[in-house]
């Protein structure tokens, strides 16, 4: 039976735009960056309807986080944007002086995050963005599920004040989240109940690991599926009830095990009540070219590989 | 105001700067003296800061309506903190803790630790054009029609990101902003033109589409001359750059003409005998 289910499919990165559309209509202290991907990052309604309020810094990544940290002082809300190996890693020094450390209200909004990315290989296909943001103090890192979520995100973010990471992507996917949803920053979304196994997810995989509750329930195995849309700050109440309940968990993201939510996960629960626990993730490796599902299934980052990891977990208990 | 007073300001802020460095016996002397005429003249007579009724500076971090002034070569820290205090932003008391356990003043500025007059931090080098841009663009958007002021070192033109905000800034004709870049010549593994040479500035910025002047930054009436023109040609579709020579250690014989001086700490008796050529004007803190 299935615990979900879904009408269309779109990719996150549009649930981005028609948030951004949103906000040119409704918050004139937003004001968007991108450089040179306008179409990627779905800002073409943002421009249509507030073309004084967008910055082209062109290819110039470095150049387009200072501005943006400048902006503010006049009390605008700026959204940098780009692909996330441009918008992290290329710029952390940049992000970490003039957004992180000198506590500007920064809203660095990336897609392409991850392998989904597909045939442009491992140098667009970053998996240590998480980590690399979740390091610098004050910084918020979201990481939303569907296009509903990515949009009520957007939205979201633009009236918290403070640097905030939104990480997105491109592939199509089911979008099962509410339209009307309100987005709350940090808190844990109980997707299914269950008591043999907590799988906390983020992002892409959060539909997957739908997808293993239902093949476990199928097996006997009630899973429960917590989506876990806000990396930092960490909802560590939600998953400590969860796993008080079912003794293990599996964390599933499409990022590298080190830096990632299960590295945080695992953090908290070994400092505060230790559990038996697996990743489901990229272990220590580059990306490639490929289809995204291709992909997804070589380096184990979809529903066969939860319901695996989950099964071993329960053994560990 | 007169280039007398500004002078005799500028011999105080001098003196802060090598009892601050000299205090913790670490920072950079060098850049601080060979710029400290043009931070006087900027905080004291050219730039327009909000005060209050009784003429006192007040700082709020969006700056809206008066000039602002962002350093990007953030280790000139004691100059910018001096000229700080001096102003009225904070008590000329506070340099005492300079790069101290608990400081506001940290080895390099921050807005981290609440610092009145501190609106980025700069340290690590090559952002602060970026930002100034930004803070630039954002007062057209509010209509406010102040300028932004920005200053580099000539080292930190190595830095790839200057050339981004180079480009971006006759582009997005960002004409109500100001940069100064410090020609001392000199960066810390020797001079510029030996360690990675910066070559014809002016032709490279003229190139990008900048309004490019030139003017000795240890001369205060040029400092003055060059500012009027300056301002005058603002709002034209150009952002202005002034090229700027400068010596590093301006002000003390024995620290000029040398990068020596770049980051090292007097000891007692070179403090001795640098503060003997300075005359303390408005009082030592």
């Amino acid at each position: 039976m299935a615990l979900f289910t879904y009408e269309t499919k779109k990719d996150t990165r549009s649930g981005f735009g028609a948030g951004m559309e949103y906000l040119s209509q409704h918050n004139p202290k937003v004001v968007a960056l991108c450089a040179d991907l306008i179409g990627s990052l779905k800002l073409e309604g943002f421009i249509k309807n507030s073309p004084e309020r967008f910055f082209q810094t062109g290819i110039a990544e470095a150049n387009m986080i200072g501005i943006s940290a400048g902006l503010t002082l006049g009390g605008f809300i700026p959204f940098a944007t780009t692909f996330a190996n441009f918008g992290t890693g290329r710029v952390y020094d940049q992000i970490r002086q003039s957004v992180a450390y000198s506590g500007k209200n920064v809203k660095i909004c990336c897609s392409h995050a991850g392998l989904t990315l597909g045939e442009d290989g491992a140098t667009h296909q970053i998996l240590e963005d998480i980590g690399l943001m979740k390091m610098l103090p004050g910084m918020v890192v979201i990481n939303p599920c569907d296009y509903n979520q990515t949009k009520a995100a957007t939205i979201a973010i633009a009236d918290y004040e403070g640097p905030v990471y939104l990480r997105f992507g491109r592939p199509v996917v089911p979008v099962f989240t509410p339209e009307d949803q309100k987005f709350e920053i940090g808190k844990a979304v109980h997707l299914v109940e269950g008591s043999d196994v907590t799988i906390i997810a983020t992002g892409h995989l959060v539909w997957e690991a739908i997808q293993a509750a239902e093949a476990l329930l199928e097996k006997g195995i009630k899973a429960e599926v917590i989506n876990i849309h806000t990396i930092k700050p960490l909802d560590v109440q939600a998953i400590l009830a969860s796993v008080k309940k079912t003794g293990c968990v599996v964390t599933a993201e499409e990022h590298q095990y080190n830096g990632g939510l299960g590295d945080s996960v695992a953090q908290f629960l070994a400092l505060n009540n230790p559990t038996p626990m697996e990743f489901v993730g990229v272990n220590d490796s580059f990306g490639e070219s490929g289809k995204p599902a291709e992909l997804m299934e070589k380096y184990g980052l979809n529903a066969n590989a939860i319901v695996e990891k989950a099964i071993k977990v329960m053994a560990r208990k | 105001m007169q280039t007398q007073e500004i002078q005799k300001i500028s011999s105080q802020v001098r003196r802060d700067i090598l009892r601050m460095v000299h205090a913790c016996q670490s920072g950079h002397p060098g850049g601080s003296l060979g710029c400290t005429d043009l931070l006087v003249d900027l905080f004291f007579s050219t730039m327009n800061l909000k005060t209050d009724a009784a003429g006192k500076v007040v700082f709020d971090m969006d700056g809206k309506n008066e000039d602002l002034f962002f350093l990007s070569n953030g280790h000139i820290s004691p100059l910018i903190y001096s000229v700080l205090a001096r102003r009225g932003y904070f008590a000329t008391a506070e340099l005492a803790s300079f790069r101290k356990i608990n400081t506001r003043l940290q080895g390099h500025p921050t807005p981290h630790e609440h610092l009145e007059g501190i609106r980025i931090a700069s340290g690590s080098l090559g952002q602060g054009l970026s930002v100034s841009i930004g803070a630039a663009q954002a007062k057209k958007l509010n209509g406010d029609s102040s300028t932004v002021y920005c200053l580099m070192g000539d080292g930190e033109q190595n830095e790839g990101q200057v050339w981004e905000a180079a480009m971006y800034a006759p582009h997005h004709k960002v004409d109500n902003l100001i940069a100064f870049i410090d020609e001392n010549g000199q960066q810390i593994d020797g001079p510029t033109e030996k360690v990675m040479s910066n070559r014809d500035l002016q032709a490279k910025y003229e190139a990008f589409g900048w309004n490019v002047m030139r003017m000795d930054g240890n001369d205060a009436t040029d400092i003055q001359n060059t500012l009027i023109k300056a301002k005058a040609a603002l709002g034209k579709g150009s952002p202005i750059m002034i090229i700027m020579k400068t010596e590093m250690g301006a002000g003390v014989d024995f620290m000029m003409y040398s990068h020596k001086w770049h980051g090292v700490a007097p000891n007692d008796q070179q403090l001795e005998d640098a503060l003997a050529q300075l005359e303390e004007t408005l009082g030592d803190y």
